[in-house]
């Protein structure tokens, strides 16, 4: 069966809650009125896709696409992040973008706007994309990044993460979401990650330090698998000209 | 017991932050030379088919606050109502684009072909629209929405239809403010609310 059917819905129960008062800043960004649900149409079933001749050969590696120069990586411990991308029904989500952002070995970002002092690595930018490949998996080579204060509450600090853009196929599986550690003890006070509240769920989002991934003497792995809404195909859908 | 379900469950959402244009527009952060330029930056290349539309607004939270770190993003068929890569679309239109608020004004700016009605599954036609999704600090699950345009007739659109408080309308439909130029401004809460979509 080709790939015609409308997506699988959303299941907003396993996502964060829009409102949070814990998050000072969803309380004024979140809609009071419910969404207007309807089955996906081919505006949302259709999707930008990317090619490899937009991708350069470093912008998976995030030790070296910011300085161009072998003598100069970026700051920090050494990572490889590596997984998969694949739908509600397993199937892998091949030729997706994903892009990843994320702080410094210290915690601060690259942007006009973060005053963090934490120091800027001269070495590191902060930013990799990537095409998954035919099996639906990616993979990055960067630093771990530090913890960093935010004003919310008083004391609020944001535990190690890397944000993540993925895009699969149709605009209507458009996510963004981001990567937590294994042990990180800042995961159970933040408030970001608490907006999730299926702790299952909250779970997925913690990648598991990968051995099997690790390069003696040089990287740790860890593995972070993403997925993304499926759309259905049974023999009874209503078919498309021309699509 | 019964047979276990092998579906998976999509991976949650979580905010993009205040510094998600790193990630997906790197110059609007500072960030030059890593890429050989941002993704999406126009829907359209030259010879696109079409009138040319110019749609700015801003993104409003419930204080009545512009949003000076929102993230956007548009998909959108070519005049003819052909999604990119769909058998006879136009070449020249790519249909995506990405664009930020302003970080002194908070206004935003799309600049694009008018798409064509783009037909439903098992038959009719969604009047011309573009799809939004927008991303910022404290919004935790992405916020997908549709500009609809003032001077089309948008009265057999079948997503249109379904909302029943029709005073809610006016937030989907962009004002004409002149030749080719329109407003769009998104309420994230409060009065004049904007209808989210979960499609
Ligand atoms: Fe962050």
């Amino acid at each position: 069966m080709s790939d015609l059917g409308p997506l699988v819905p959303r299941r907003r129960d396993m996502h964060p809650v829009p409102y949070d008062p814990d998050y000072k800043t969803s309380v004024t960004r979140s809609p009071n009125w419910p969404l207007l649900s309807m089955e996906s149409t081919p505006s949302e079933e259709t999707g930008p896709r990317f090619g490899h001749s937009m991708l350069g050969p470093l912008d998976n590696n995030l030790i070296l696409n910011y300085s161009r120069d072998p003598e100069k990586p970026a700051v920090g411990e050494r990572i490889l992040m590596h997984g998969r991308v694949l739908d509600d029904f397993a199937r892998p989500v091949p030729n997706t973008l994903v892009e990843i952002w994320q702080a410094n070995a210290g915690g601060r970002y690259r942007h006009i706007k973060d005053s963090y002092f934490a120091p800027l690595d001269p070495n590191f930018g902060g930013c990799g994309r990537t095409l998954t490949d035919d099996q639906g998996r990616y993979q990055f080579l960067t630093i771990r990044p530090g913890a960093y204060p935010w004003p919310n509450r008083a004391n609020d600090w944001r535990p190690m993460h890397i944000h993540i853009s993925v895009f699969g196929h149709s605009f209507g599986q458009r996510l963004i979401t981001q990567m937590y550690f294994q042990g990180d003890p800042l995961i159970d006070r933040c408030p970001i990650a608490a907006t999730i509240k299926d702790r299952g769920q909250l779970d997925r989002l913690v990648a598991p330090l990968d051995m099997s991934m690790a390069r003696p003497l040089d990287f740790l792995a860890y593995k972070f698998d993403i997925v993304l809404r499926g759309r259905r195909q049974t023999m009874f859908e209503n078919k498309l000209e021309g699509m | 017991m019964t047979q276990p379900l092998d579906t998976l469950i999509e991976t949650p959402s979580q905010t993009g932050g205040p510094y998600v244009h790193i990630g997906c527009i790197p110059t609007f952060a500072g960030i030059e030379g890593v890429y050989p330029q941002d993704l999406g930056l126009s829907p359209i290349t030259d010879g696109a088919k079409g009138p040319l539309v110019t749609i700015t607004g801003q993104v409003i939270d419930g204080t009545g606050w512009a949003l000076r770190d929102a993230l956007l993003e548009s998909w959108q068929a070519d005049a003819a109502g052909k999604f990119p890569g769909q058998q006879g679309a136009d070449p020249n239109v790519t249909g995506f684009c990405r664009f930020a608020a302003d970080k002194d004004s908070g206004e935003f700016t799309l600049r694009t072909v008018k798409p064509g009605p783009v037909p439903m599954r098992g038959g009719g036609l969604q009047a011309p629209h573009i799809s939004l999704w927008i991303a910022a600090r404290g919004i935790n699950i992405g916020l997908h929405t549709r500009v609809y345009f003032e001077d089309e007739d948008n009265s057999t659109d079948p997503l249109l239809a379904r909302i029943e408080q029709k005073n809610r309308l006016p937030s989907l439909i962009a004002g004409k403010t002149g030749e080719g130029e329109y407003r769009f401004d998104i309420r994230l809460q409060g009065e004049g609310e904007t209808v989210f979509l979960d499609i």
